[in-house]
């Protein structure tokens, strides 16, 4: 008999959770996630960092101290095995004023604490070196080289293609809305599409893990939003070689500059709570947006015009009470295990986390884990037309035209790519065809233009694809549809 | 594989970009005798007017009031009786300049990848439209937003209405011909918000707002957008004659659609690329009266060198750009001369060609920074005025000189737009 687990949430922490214990063999896994498509909730916006590891005080939040670091390491072996866009450039907590250095120290002791290698001071000389276009204010900086980034979504992606291929079940569009618990164990998950049964739940639900929590009668903690802002410019615009980090302050790792993996450079995130009820407030503000400008011009003083920003976004971190990482077997509710208040280093984390709560369904739990013997851990990335060389390009076009026809002219995304993208969608169970599944799998619609030439082209590949009127395709699922009918509609009385 | 076996053509031009001024150089090309392949990478000709239903095109050029899909079929017509060969479906990802006379482009279509050998190159792509987070709308990120082009894209090539309570930014010309169209399709246009304190548009278009009982609000802007899922409220906030915002002036409209219509900056990322000078006043490139660029041999026509109003002005732009390949081509450069260069002087935000030979007659193509009545176009250098009852910001000026009076100038001319 397989033991059945439910795991409530396909983000970082959820689809990572779903890829480790797809490796069991008496374990049936169900990824249950309540948008059309997976990352879309914490994942979705925020800074994309793999941290060093130096930043969680070991005494403060040892959860947190203990996995980022372990994080970090499985990311570069995690990366290669499933083919996910990384680059591992370092970053710099740059000091602007003498005092700076006292928590620089600070920052370099508690990583040598939390294991992390290769960190050091650099001096002003060596500083404008690694960072010519750093603010000349700049006094010096801790070094740490192991810093990286990733795409978030496709992180969450491809991890969960990896989960699925290894037989993940996934349930998207399904909302939980009860844990049936009886004499002290969970019995499965009540959701917007049925029941599902399940001997294990696993609550990675982010900013809402406190609400299935308390479904489950758990509620010693709470989780609150904490908006952060971000600009993304044009790809023309030249950004650092490093991540850059102003030196942190007791509430916050700070504004960061850095060149995301696209090439754009990135600014952001300001720090804001909410109150817990505003768990879907993603707006940006006005006031917000001025702050991460203000705070990303001390660091980088050569910001571009205004007219240069092509995206402005906001992103939610779940907080939790107490500020450390709850992550549990909740012994009043046998099999109910928290993945909760995975704020940052939440990302970093993930793989770490996943590998943690395995370790808790053997230890805690009792279930003893049996490998499979056919596991794969591979995946193979999109193929994307525009890092194909001519001749590679040429090759794939002769066995599938659909791949010379250009569709995104910013980011050179074809046809070929977004039909794969759709095919991939399909393939982990994506029911509601969405503009915003294909930018996060191609990078269509993400450049300079923002999609205004290539999104009624893809909203019509959706569609065939899917077989529904264009019009009803969504940007990002139900209720944000395309259109309210064919051009004819409001003339014929509809609507 | 072999790099080899990535298929290699040749010409004497390629014409990048089928719209009017890229159909418009390749008919002329091939009629004075030149090998030209025209690239677009649409499935179709025309570039962007065969979504541009509306009347108003071609009196200049056809003598002859047409829609758009009407003036791009008959450029397109020309190019197939003169046998101009052409490619749709094709596009360009690569141009490399060896030399003056050996440029390459690179690109992909459904038959595959292919390189152009080529001593000239017209560049035609045409213009991209500002979208919401350039001109700094907050707020939520909700499906209903659009430039004015994807919304008459999806109604007027895919047959999608997008939505029934509209607001849209910016009175130009497009926001205003969009305005009319969702108002006939029943959709209730809210407010037309424009920043400047006169309607950017051509007088017969700002007419539509008369016509079809839209308000305008001169002098607001919007600055934010919310909505769960699809924009439910816009919020608009009044500037006074700094763009200050006017405190206490925000409010809000109720519209489930929001149309961004707030200016074209022309597509020259790939001529940036291989080092072409950049004008910023056009956001096109600097170019000479054969509409050469900075590098020889690269030629710039329509909303690609400078944002028109008029696509008669466009396809003339693509002729005059087709006699400088041709001259370029036969001389093996266009050559080095006394260049006279032309100076913005009051109110003039921007003027085209940059440098002038003095070996021909040609048409300067102007805009004036903000409105003026009775006013003289002058040019202090050769003593030339010109009597102009009104400028607009909206309307392009065009206006010939001869190449006598360019040949007085020492050096420079400088245009002035001032009070009679």
């Amino acid at each position: 008999m397989k033991t059945k687990v439910a795991i409530i949430g396909a983000g970082i922490s959820g689809a990572s959770i779903a890829r480790v214990l797809s490796k069991y063999e008496n374990l049936e896994v169900h990824l249950i996630e309540k948008a059309p498509d997976v990352g879309w909730g914490v994942s979705k916006a925020n800074t994309a960092l793999i941290h060093g590891g130096y930043d969680d005080d070991p005494d403060k939040y040892p959860t947190r101290a203990r996995l980022c670091i372990r994080g970090n390491r499985l990311w570069h072996q995690w990366v290669k095995e499933l083919q996910i866009a990384h680059v591992w450039n370092g970053a710099l907590i740059v000091a602007l004023q003498e005092e700076d250095f006292d928590e620089l120290e600070r920052l370099l002791e508690r990583g040598r604490k939390n294991g992390v290698p290769e960190m050091r001071m650099v001096e002003k000389e060596e500083l404008f070196h690694l960072e010519p276009g750093l603010t000349k204010e700049a006094i010096g900086a801790l070094w740490v080289p192991i810093v990286g980034q990733i795409a978030p979504i496709p992180a969450v992606i491809a991890l969960v293609e990896n989960a699925v291929a290894n037989g993940v079940k996934t349930h998207l569009e399904t909302e939980v809305r009860g844990i049936k618990v009886e004499k002290g164990e969970v019995r499965g998950v009540e959701t917007s599409d049925g029941f599902i049964e399940a001997d294990v739940v696993i609550n990675a639900a982010g900013l809402y893990a406190d609400e299935i929590a308390r479904m489950a009668g758990i509620e010693y903690f709470e989780i609150h939003p904490r908006k952060g802002e971000y600009f993304l410019f044009d790809d023309d615009v030249p950004g650092p070689r490093r991540v850059l980090f102003p030196t942190p302050t007791p509430i916050s790792k700070g504004i960061v500059v850095t060149t995301e993996i696209s090439g754009h450079l990135m600014i952001g995130p300001n720090a804001q709570d909410l109150p817990p009820e505003e768990k879907d407030n993603l707006a940006t503000t006005r006031e917000g947006l001025e702050e991460v400008w203000e705070g990303a011009k001390k660091l980088w003083p050569q910001l571009p015009p205004r007219s240069k920003v092509i995206r402005t976004f906001a992103g939610l971190r779940p907080e939790p009470t107490g500020g450390d990482f709850i992550i549990k077997a909740e012994e009043e509710v046998w099999g109910f295990i928290n993945v909760a208040g995975i704020r940052s280093p939440g990302l970093t984390s993930a793989p770490a986390i996943a590998y943690e709560v395995a370790g808790i369904i053997q230890r805690d739990l009792g279930i003893r884990l049996i490998e499979k013997s056919g596991w794969n851990p591979y995946r193979r990335e999109i193929t994307h037309f525009f890092m194909l060389s001519p001749e590679k390009a040429n090759e794939i076009v002769k066995r599938n035209p659909a791949y010379g026809k250009v569709v995104c002219r910013c980011n050179n995304v074809s046809e070929g790519d977004i039909l794969e993208a759709i095919e991939r969608m399909k393939f982990i169970g994506v029911k509601t065809p969405s503009v915003d599944s294909i930018k996060f799998r191609t990078k269509a619609t993400t450049g300079t233009c923002q999609g205004s030439f290539c999104r009624p082209r893809i909203v019509q590949l959706l569609a065939g694809e899917y077989g529904v009127e264009p019009w009803k395709v969504t940007l990002k699922g139900k209720g944000s549809e395309i259109g309210i009918g064919d051009v004819k509609a409001l003339l014929r009385g509809e609507e | 594989m072999e790099p080899s076996e990535i298929p290699m053509l040749s010409y004497d031009v390629v014409v990048i970009g089928g719209g009017p001024a890229g159909m418009a150089a390749a008919a002329r090309a091939r009629e004075l005798g030149l090998k030209v392949l025209l690239l677009e990478e649409n499935d179709y000709l025309g570039g962007i007017l065969p979504q541009c239903i509306h009347p108003g095109f071609g009196i200049h050029y056809f003598r002859e009031e047409l829609t758009g899909p009407e003036f791009a079929s008959r450029l397109a017509k020309r190019l197939v009786e003169l046998g101009v060969e052409y490619k749709t479906a094709a596009r360009v990802i690569e141009i490399e300049n060896y030399s003056d006379l050996e440029k390459v482009v690179v690109f992909a279509s459904p038959g595959g990848v292919c390189q152009v050998w080529t001593k000239a190159i017209i560049y035609a792509a045409g213009a991209r439209e500002r979208h919401a987070f350039e001109i700094g709308i907050a707020g939520d990120r909700v499906s209903g937003i659009y430039t004015a082009g994807e919304a008459q894209t999806l109604m007027d090539i895919y047959g999608v209405l997008p939505g029934k309570e509209i607001v849209i930014v910016g009175s130009g010309d497009v926001g205003l011909i969009m305005a009319r169209r969702f108002a006939l399709e029943g959709a209730k246009v809210k407010a037309v918000v424009e920043l400047m304190p006169y309607p950017g548009g051509l007088a017969r278009n700002v007419m539509i707002l008369r016509d079809f009982n839209i308000p305008l609000y001169l002098s607001h802007k919007v600055v934010e957008v919310r909505g769960k899922g699809r924009v439910q409220r816009v919020k608009v906030v009044k500037v006074d004659e700094n763009f200050q915002e006017v405190p206490g002036s925000e409010f809000w409209i109720e519209a489930d659609t929001l149309i961004i219509s707030a200016g074209l900056i022309p597509s020259v990322k790939p001529l940036r690329k291989i080092g072409v000078e950049i004008d910023p006043a056009t956001g096109g490139p600097v170019v000479n009266d054969r509409l050469e660029t900075s590098v020889p041999g690269i030629f710039a026509a329509g909303n690609s060198l400078v944002i028109n109003d008029l696509v008669d002005y466009v396809a003339e732009q693509g002729e005059l750009a087709a006699e400088g390949a041709r001259e370029f081509i036969e001389n093996g450069g266009i050559g080095s001369r006394k260049w006279v260069k032309v100076e913005k002087g009051p109110n003039v935000r921007l003027v085209v060609p940059h440098y002038l030979s003095g070996e021909r007659d040609v048409y300067l193509y102007l805009r004036v920074a903000k409105p003026m009545e009775d006013v003289e176009l002058r040019i202090p250098e050769i003593g030339k005025r010109l009597r102009l009852p009104v400028v607009k910001p909206a309307e392009m000026i065009r206006f010939r000189l001869k190449a006598g009076e360019i040949q007085r100038a020492e050096g420079k001319l400088t245009v002035e737009v001032v009070k009679a």
